[in-house]
Formats: structure tokens, C-alpha cells, sequence
């Protein structure tokens, strides 16, 4: 076929957590324009896997822009140049003839890698866990219409639940911080009527629980809503400082 | 060995009712004395996981991704059914299990598919109360849309993304047990084989995908919420993790595999575009509801299409074929998926394909949105329009999109009775890996369904029968069984991890796939089929000398892991063929070319054929042995399905 663009990677490459890492240079030849970046990613790892080498290892599952599992961070930016676009959505049409491309995982303390390109991010687990939930047992709940939720409040819920817990804001913070996605999570219950009863206590355990895992604070600089292939907006950010905030005057 | 579904006796509105009441309960003091493993947290998994624990079982599960909301359930897009009847256009439990054992072709059970109507309802509240933000009318009610060939509107939905919210929604259930320490999570695990002692299922033993430790953990019973194996085409759409394993191990120590031929092909996914292709994307059926379908009518101008000298728009209203509106007036563009890819694939081997392939049709917005405006189908489909643009680089509002059909999600699977169960005692199995629900075809928008009436309605009172009658005594850990399952897994990770032959496991897989999908995909035959057979035995074989795997057990080794599951889909394959040859009719998905009406239609053959094929495996390179379950219809009426 043609049309076709020859590229060069430099990928970071590390054995595993223990092990320091480094940067390697790859040939990726002959590569559609109507390839995603993974698939991109898998030719050349045929190749390596060819001369029976370690493939270049990295996370994915759906390969479409949902699971969150896919990550890296391409020429810098974390999912690549494309606004609102996880990596694995992004396609080869977006890159030119010749370029050098520079490959690497999320980097952040509270994500460590794992090996090559894949990270650790069960510290976002364990945020969920401190309180990312209404304490309802299966059965006995009430008729699904009997809790009307006006359109405008379902709707801005709806648009914080599409988190999908990638990482991405976390990697592109130069501190660091989760408060992205830590308040889309608690900004999906804070709005909600299910969410009311634990409002406050939620609110207070999930931002401890991140303070614990080791995520930076946040200086405004808004790199995380630029970076967010879901487009979390900074202001769910703002109603958490708010709900932490009356979390310790409910206390005092 | 005689297949006992165990359907309770009695009228069908109350077989679910008594049979609940019939059931053994353990004892709410006993049930902190058993464990569960639950392998899988997708919707059936994660729902059956927390729901266990909150009864105060002990629940260990086990994913292979790094969380438990990265399950495949992640990315369904349209809906989940419910005879809510909401919007007052006459839906009712009934209508629901009609809808679903007609779509199904009636090679499904009527106490099972009634059942899962009667459940769909609670899942609703379940779901609203746990705060999943479905979309809403502006009265703030919940809102419905008619969805895969219904006539009624009775699917939930919260955009194109319900799978992602209904999944949250199972995960913060099953983070709330975690965090209450009834839920032991093992993210990064592997399930590669099950442990059986006394002919019960007792125990599994798992691969750690970081550090490649082999553990095996007991339980009192275990769940296989696995997913399913449409991953065995190479292309489908399908995560690319998906895979058969669990099941198939399972199958291998004695669990019997059902109608493992039943594979749903999705009419609207995005066409293949080269050899690189890793998956395919669906365009979520929602967008039959207001997208015509059409090509052109002469071969000519399809050819002037795919070679570029004509667009979409050039072709006149009268040179296009809406082939679905012509041949089903009354179904129009909503017809089942079987019967709309069946005719996608038909119109395209008579030349009349757009696309530079030929293989895809058009699905056209221009009169929805002439009509409605593009504010309101970009409020409707938005993230679907952009998620197509993004990958054909064309804008759907401009142009109409390509679609052509692809591999989606599997029918068959683990055979289980009515409480779940499979053939092997204590073993049990959730969601798409269970054969159970929707017959030779599924209805749209009742995958997610199912998964959650499993996890959440029916496997917590089912599961305790079973748990009351063997009792409450610890599963003994060091019996001899456990090691040497772990033993077996060692020693096929240590063979596949020697193979250094000449090809890549992907191109076996990809081998494999263009079998599947050429013998065993849309369409198939006797001669076809008998040829795939060899050709997946000798494949196999040569997978077995040639592939190469490289790295190391003790280390994150995605070619290992690709291998493993490669491996088992080249077995599965075979027997997907055996199950295509021997079902001598044509019936939903499965589409034998021999056995059709004078119209193309699927043409069933009730007397020979209304029985669900389970087989037994009995040794590698041994035939497996066909067992019946014959279905009983004492309600609905078998009928030539017909939505003209
Ligand atoms: C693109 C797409 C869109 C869809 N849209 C809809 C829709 O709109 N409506 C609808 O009703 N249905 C839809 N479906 C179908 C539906 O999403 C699936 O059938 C359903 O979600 C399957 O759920 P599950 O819980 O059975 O399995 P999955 O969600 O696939 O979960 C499988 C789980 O098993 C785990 N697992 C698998 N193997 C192993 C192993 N060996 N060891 C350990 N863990 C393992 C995985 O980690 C995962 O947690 C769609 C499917 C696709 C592909
Ligand atoms: S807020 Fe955005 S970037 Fe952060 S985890 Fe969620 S989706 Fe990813
Ligand atoms: S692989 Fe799932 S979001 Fe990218």
C-alpha cells in the first residue's frame, strides 16, 4: 500500500519496578495513516517478537477510548497530541512522514511502573474503595421512578460519571495531582439525591485516601482538563474543595 | 449422563417464585464459613461478587485487567432492556419473554427467558438507587428508547455509554465490600485452570500476571463470569484481552460446552480497513433507529462508488436500494441483527458493496437529520458520530457512514441448568459465558440484561442450595488435586514458553481467524465446515512446533499471556465447527446454507433440532460426545419468524 509513513520511536523500556529503565530507538516502517497508535505499536512488536525480543510491553483492553486501560505518554503529552482522545483512538493520520516519536509511560510517584509502558494505578482503587459508592445492598430499593432527578442535575452527573479512571490528568500535572479524577468520582454522588446521605463523609475519605496514596495538591494550572481524553471539566475540582470543605465544618 | 435443566414444574409466571421458595437457605450465622471464588467482575461478576458478600459469604475474586471496572462490560454501548413499560406502549413481562424467545428463534428455554423479564425490572432501581445517571425526559423520569428490533420503548440507557455506567455502578458495590473486607480482590490474575476434587469443583489456580507466580486458591463453589469468545474470529468487538480460557479449562475438566456455534455477527460495525487491523469498532444499533440503510441499486454505480468516481451523495434517490425497508415493510431498518447482517453480506456479494473494499453499506442520517435538526442526532448519537469520524477520518453528518457486520458476542457457552450451574457440581457460570439466555440470536440491549439478573437476582439464592447441601466444613486445601493442577499449569506454561519456532502468536490467531470467519462466520455449509475442521487441526499442530513465545514465566509476559489464550481458542474452534455441521437446520445466528426458506430466510427444522447441544469433552485429539437437552414450548408457539 502507499501512502505510507516511516517513523522513528524512542521507547522507554524497563525491565520492571526494580530495574532503571531507558530509552530505545525503533524503526516503525510502512505505517497506515488509518492505524491507531497500538496497532501501530503491535507491527512493531511482530517485528521484536520475529527476532524473538521482548516485545514492548503497554496497557490496552477495548481499543475504544472506554476501559481506560490504555496510557502512554506521547511527545509529552499523555494520550498524545489529540484533544478529547485516548491513545488507543488515536490514529497515525495525526502524525507525519519521518517524525520521531517519543514514547513513555505516566509518570508520577503514586504510579509506578511496572515495566516498559505500563504503570501501577491501583492507588485510584483504593481511592474508590475509601467511599466511591451509595451504602445500598442489593434489593429493597425503591421503583427506579420514584427518585426524579430534574434533566440539568442528571445530565452535568452524567458528564462527570464519564471518568474513566485512566490516569491521564495525574500524568499530565507537573505535581502530580489526582484531583481531577478524585472529583469527577465524588461529583457524580454530590449531585445526585442517591448521593446525599453520605454526602459529606464520602467526600472527606476520598480525598484522605488520596492524600495517603501520595498525589501532589493542585496549583491551577488546568493541564489536567487539557489533557482529559473525556473532557472532565476543572470545575468538578472547585465542588470538591466545596464538599471537603463542609465535610470539616460538619465535623467541628 | 442425563441433562437435568431442573426447570421448575408449574404455570411460568410462577415457576421463579416457588422454585426460590423450594430452595435450601443457609443459615445466616454459616454463611461467613464458606468461601466464592467469582471469577470475572464484569456485569455478572462484579454484580454476583458484591451482592455474595453483602449475604456475608467470603468472596475472593479475580480479573486480568488492572481493575475491576476494566471488564469488556465497560464498552456496551446502547442499552439494557426492562418491562418497566414506562412509557405506557404496552410492554409487560410477557412481552419481553415473547420478544426474546422469538429473537432467540426458540432455542432458548421458556422458564429461564421468563424469568430474566421478570428480574429485568429490579435491576432498574438497583441501578438508579446505586446512582447510575441514566438519561432522563426533562419531567425528570427516566427516559426509554425502542432499541434492536422492538416495538415497544423498553431500554435504559445513559448515552452511548450504559455498559461503562452500569459496570461503575456493580464496581462501587463491589468496592463497598472490599472496603468492608468481604471481597478479596485479585486484579492482574489469570484463571488457568480449575481444581475438581470428588467430582466437585473446589478450587482454581491462577497466574499472577506481574511477578508469573502460580497460586491456586479453594473455594466452596465457584462462579465463571468470564465473558465471551468472539475473540476466537481474531477480529471482532471484542476487548482484546477477551478470551475463552476460563471456560474452556473448565470444559476440559468437565463442565459440558453449549451450542457453541451460536456467534452473533453485529450488522453496524465500522468495515476493515487493512491487514493491520487489531479490532472492530460497533456503531451502536441505536443508530438503526434513525439511520436508513441502503446501496446503490446496480452493480455499475457501486463499482463507480468504491473506485471513487462518484459519492454517497451523487447517487439519486431512485438508484438507491433501502433494502431493509423493501423486504420488511414493517421491521424496516430495525429487523433483528441476524437478518440485517445476513442481508448486508448479500448485497455486497452481489457486487452492490460501497467502500474501496466492497464490503460495507451505507447508513444514511441525511432524512433524521433534515428532520429533527443536528442539534437533536448530535444529543442522540454525538460520542457515536465522533468515535466514528476519529477512526474513518469522514464526518457521519456529511457523509453517511460505512458499516458492515462483525463478529460481536457469543450464544453458547458453558451449559448450565436453571440455577446457573453447569455439569459440574459447584461449578457455575454468569453472564456471556453461560450459554443460558438468548437462543441461536440475541436481542439488543439484553446482554447487560442478563449479566446483571445472574449477578444480582439469581445466583444469590441459587448458589445457596448448593451451599446448604454439601455444609459449611473448610475446603481442604492440601488435598492432592490442587497441586497437581498447579503442577499441569506449570508445565504448559514451561512448553509454551520453549517454543521459538517461526511465526508470531498473532498470526496464528489471525490464521485461525480467517478460518472462523470464512467457514464458520455469517453463512456456512457442510463442505465448508468439514474443511475447516482440518484446517484448525492442522493449525493447531503447527501452533504447537512453530509459534514463538518469548520472555519469561516471572516476569509481565503479554506473549505468554497471548499464547495461553490462542492456544485454547485453537481448540475451541474445532468444536465450534462439530456443533455448525451437526446442527442440520438453520436457526438465528447460525445460518446454514443448505437449510433455507425461498425467500433467504433461516429455515428452522423444530422436530430434529429444538435441543440445546451440550458437549462432553473426553480427551485431547478425542471426538466429544453430544448430549440433547430437548426444549420444551408449552407456552409460546413455534413459528417461521417473520418480520416482513
Ligand atoms: C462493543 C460492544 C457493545 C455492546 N453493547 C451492548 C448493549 O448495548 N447492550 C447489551 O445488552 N449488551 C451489549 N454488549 C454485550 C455485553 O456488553 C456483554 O455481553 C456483557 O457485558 C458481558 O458481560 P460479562 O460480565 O458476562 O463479561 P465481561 O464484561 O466480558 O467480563 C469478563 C470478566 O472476566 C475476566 N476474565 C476473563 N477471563 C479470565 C481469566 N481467565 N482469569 C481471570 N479473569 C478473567 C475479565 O477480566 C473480566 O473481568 C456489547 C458488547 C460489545 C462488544
Ligand atoms: S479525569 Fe480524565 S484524565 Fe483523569 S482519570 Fe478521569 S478520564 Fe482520565
Ligand atoms: S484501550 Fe480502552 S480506553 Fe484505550
Amino acid at each position: 500500500m502507499s501512502g505510507h509513513m516511516n517513523l522513528t520511536l524512542k521507547v522507554w523500556r524497563q525491565k520492571n519496578s526494580t530495574t532503571p529503565g531507558k530509552f530505545v530507538t525503533y524503526k516503525a516502517n510502512d505505517i497506515s495513516p488509518d492505524m491507531s497508535f497500538l496497532e501501530m505499536l503491535d507491527v512493531v512488536n511482530e517485528d521484536l517478537v520475529k527476532k524473538t525480543e521482548d516485545p514492548i510491553h503497554f496497557d490496552h483492553d477495548c481499543r475504544e477510548g472506554i476501559c481506560g486501560m490504555c496510557s502512554l505518554v506521547i511527545n509529552g503529552e499523555p494520550h498524545g497530541p489529540k484533544r478529547a482522545t485516548t491513545t488507543c483512538q488515536l490514529h497515525m493520520r495525526s502524525f507525519a512522514d519521518g517524525d520521531t516519536i517519543v514514547i513513555e509511560p505516566w509518570r508520577a510517584a503514586a504510579f509506578p511502573v511496572v515495566k516498559d509502558l505500563v504503570t501501577n494505578r491501583s492507588a485510584f482503587e483504593r481511592i474508590q474503595q475509601a467511599g466511591g459508592y451509595v451504602s445500598i445492598s442489593t434489593g429493597g430499593v425503591p421503583d427506579a421512578n420514584e427518585i426524579p432527578i430534574p434533566k440539568p442535575v442528571a445530565d452535568e452527573a452524567f458528564s462527570s460519571a464519564e471518568c474513566i479512571g485512566c490516569g491521564a490528568c495525574v500524568a499530565a500535572c507537573k505535581n502530580a495531582s489526582a484531583m481531577l479524577f478524585v472529583s469527577a468520582k465524588i461529583s457524580q454522588y454530590a449531585l445526585l439525591p442517591q448521593g446525599q446521605p453520605e454526602r459529606y463523609a464520602r467526600a472527606e475519605a476520598m480525598v484522605l485516601q488520596m492524600d495517603e496514596e501520595g498525589f501532589g495538591g493542585c496549583t491551577n494550572t488546568y493541564a489536567c482538563e487539557a489533557q482529559c481524553p473525556k473532557e472532565i471539566k476543572v470545575t468538578n475540582i472547585a465542588r470538591m474543595n466545596r464538599e471537603f470543605f463542609n465535610a470539616e465544618l460538619i465535623k467541628s | 449422563m442425563m441433562l437435568d435443566a431442573k426447570i421448575p414444574e408449574g404455570p411460568l409466571a410462577e415457576k421463579w417464585n416457588k422454585h426460590k421458595f423450594n430452595l435450601k437457605l443457609v443459615n445466616p450465622a454459616n454463611k461467613r464459613k464458606y468461601d466464592i471464588i467469582v471469577v470475572g467482575t464484569g456485569l455478572a461478576g462484579a454484580s454476583a461478587a458484591a451482592t455474595l458478600a453483602e449475604l456475608g459469604y467470603n468472596v475472593k475474586a479475580f480479573c486480568f485487567q488492572d481493575s475491576p471496572r476494566r471488564a469488556h462490560s465497560i464498552a456496551a454501548q446502547g442499552g439494557i432492556n426492562a418491562a418497566k413499560n414506562y412509557p405506557n406502549d404496552g410492554d409487560s413481562v410477557y412481552r419481553l419473554f415473547y420478544d426474546t424467545i422469538k429473537g432467540g428463534d426458540y432455542r432458548s428455554r421458556e422458564g429461564n427467558v421468563y424469568r430474566l423479564a421478570e428480574v429485568s425490572v429490579n435491576i432498574i432501581d438497583q441501578c438508579v438507587a446505586q446512582g447510575v445517571p441514566f438519561a432522563r425526559e426533562y419531567g425528570g423520569l427516566l427516559d426509554n428508547r425502542s432499541f434492536g428490533g422492538a416495538q415497544v420503548s423498553r431500554t435504559f440507557y445513559a448515552k452511548g455509554q450504559t455498559g461503562q455506567q452500569l459496570l461503575l455502578g456493580a464496581y462501587s458495590a463491589l468496592n463497598r465490600q472490599i472496603q468492608a473486607g468481604k471481597v478479596k480482590m485479585y486484579t492482574r490474575s489469570e484463571m488457568l485452570d480449575l481444581v475438581v476434587v470428588d467430582g466437585k469443583a473446589q478450587g482454581i489456580v491462577t497466574r499472577n500476571l506481574i511477578t508469573g507466580q502460580v497460586d491456586t486458591h479453594s473455594g466452596h463453589a465457584v462462579l465463571l463470569c468470564t465473558g465471551g469468545y468472539g475473540n476466537v474470529f481474531y477480529l471482532s468487538t471484542n476487548a482484546m484481552g477477551s478470551n475463552v480460557t476460563a471456560a474452556w479449562r473448565a470444559h476440559k475438566r468437565g463442565a459440558f460446552f453449549a451450542n457453541p456455534c451460536y456467534t452473533q455477527i453485529h450488522p453496524t460495525c465500522i468495515p476493515v480497513t487493512g491487514d493491520h487491523q487489531s479490532k472492530l469498532t460497533l456503531m451502536s444499533e441505536s443508530l438503526r433507529n434513525d439511520g436508513r440503510v441502503w446501496v446503490p441499486k446496480t452493480v455499475e454505480l457501486a463499482e463507480r462508488l468504491r473506485k471513487g468516481e462518484l459519492k454517497a451523495r451523487d447517487i439519486k434517490e431512485e438508484d438507491r436500494d433501502y433494502y431493509l425497508e423493501r423486504k420488511y415493510p414493517s421491521f424496516g431498518n430495525l429487523v433483528p441483527r441476524d437478518v440485517a447482517s445476513r442481508n448486508a453480506k448479500q448485497v455486497c456479494d452481489e457486487g452492490r458493496g460501497v467502500g474501496k473494499s466492497g464490503l460495507a453499506v451505507y447508513l444514511d442520517f441525511a432524512d433524521a437529520i433534515s428532520r429533527l435538526g443536528q442539534p437533536a442526532v448530535a444529543a442522540k448519537y454525538g460520542n457515536l458520530f465522533d468515535m466514528y469520524q476519529q477512526i474513518t477520518d469522514e464526518n457521519p453528518y456529511q457523509v453517511p457512514m460505512r458499516i458492515y457486520p462483525a463478529v460481536h458476542y457469543t450464544m453458547g457457552g458453558l451449559w448450565v441448568d436453571y440455577n446457573l450451574m453447569t455439569s459440574l457440581p459447584g461449578l457455575y457460570s454468569l453472564g456471556e459465558a453461560n450459554f443460558s439466555d438468548h437462543g441461536a440470536n440475541r436481542l439488543g440491549a439484553s446482554a447487560l440484561m442478563q449479566g446483571l439478573a445472574d449477578g444480582y437476582f439469581v445466583i444469590p439464592y441459587t448458589v445457596g442450595d448448593y451451599l446448604a447441601n454439601i455444609g459449611p466444613a473448610p475446603i481442604d486445601a492440601n488435598r492432592p488435586e490442587f497441586a497437581q493442577t498447579k503442577a499441569e499449569v506449570e508445565e504448559r506454561i514451561s512448553k509454551l514458553l520453549s517454543l521459538k519456532g517461526t511465526k508470531t502468536v498473532d498470526e496464528y490467531h489471525r490464521d485461525l481467524g480467517h478460518i472462523m470467519w470464512e467457514y464458520c462466520g455469517m453463512s456456512r455449509n457442510a463442505e465448508g465446515l468439514k474443511k475447516a475442521k482440518g484446517m484448525i487441526a492442522e493449525l493447531r499442530d503447527a501452533f504447537w512446533k512453530n509459534v514463538i513465545v518469548v520472555g519469561e514465566n516471572e516476569e509481565v509476559n503479554q506473549s505468554l499471556e497471548k499464547a495461553g489464550r490462542v492456544a485454547d481458542f485453537l481448540e475451541l474452534g474445532e468444536l465450534m465447527v462439530d456443533d455448525a455441521l451437526n446442527r442440520e437446520e438453520s436457526c438465528g445466528g447460525h445460518f446454514r446454507e443448505e437449510y433455507q426458506t425461498p425467500e433467504g430466510e433461516a429455515l428452522r427444522n423444530d422436530n430434529e433440532f429444538a435441543y440445546v447441544a451440550a458437549w462432553e469433552f473426553k480427551g485431547n485429539n478425542m471426538p466429544e460426545v453430544l448430549h440433547k437437552e430437548q426444549l420444551v414450548f408449552e407456552n409460546v408457539k413455534l413459528t417461521q419468524r417473520s418480520y416482513k
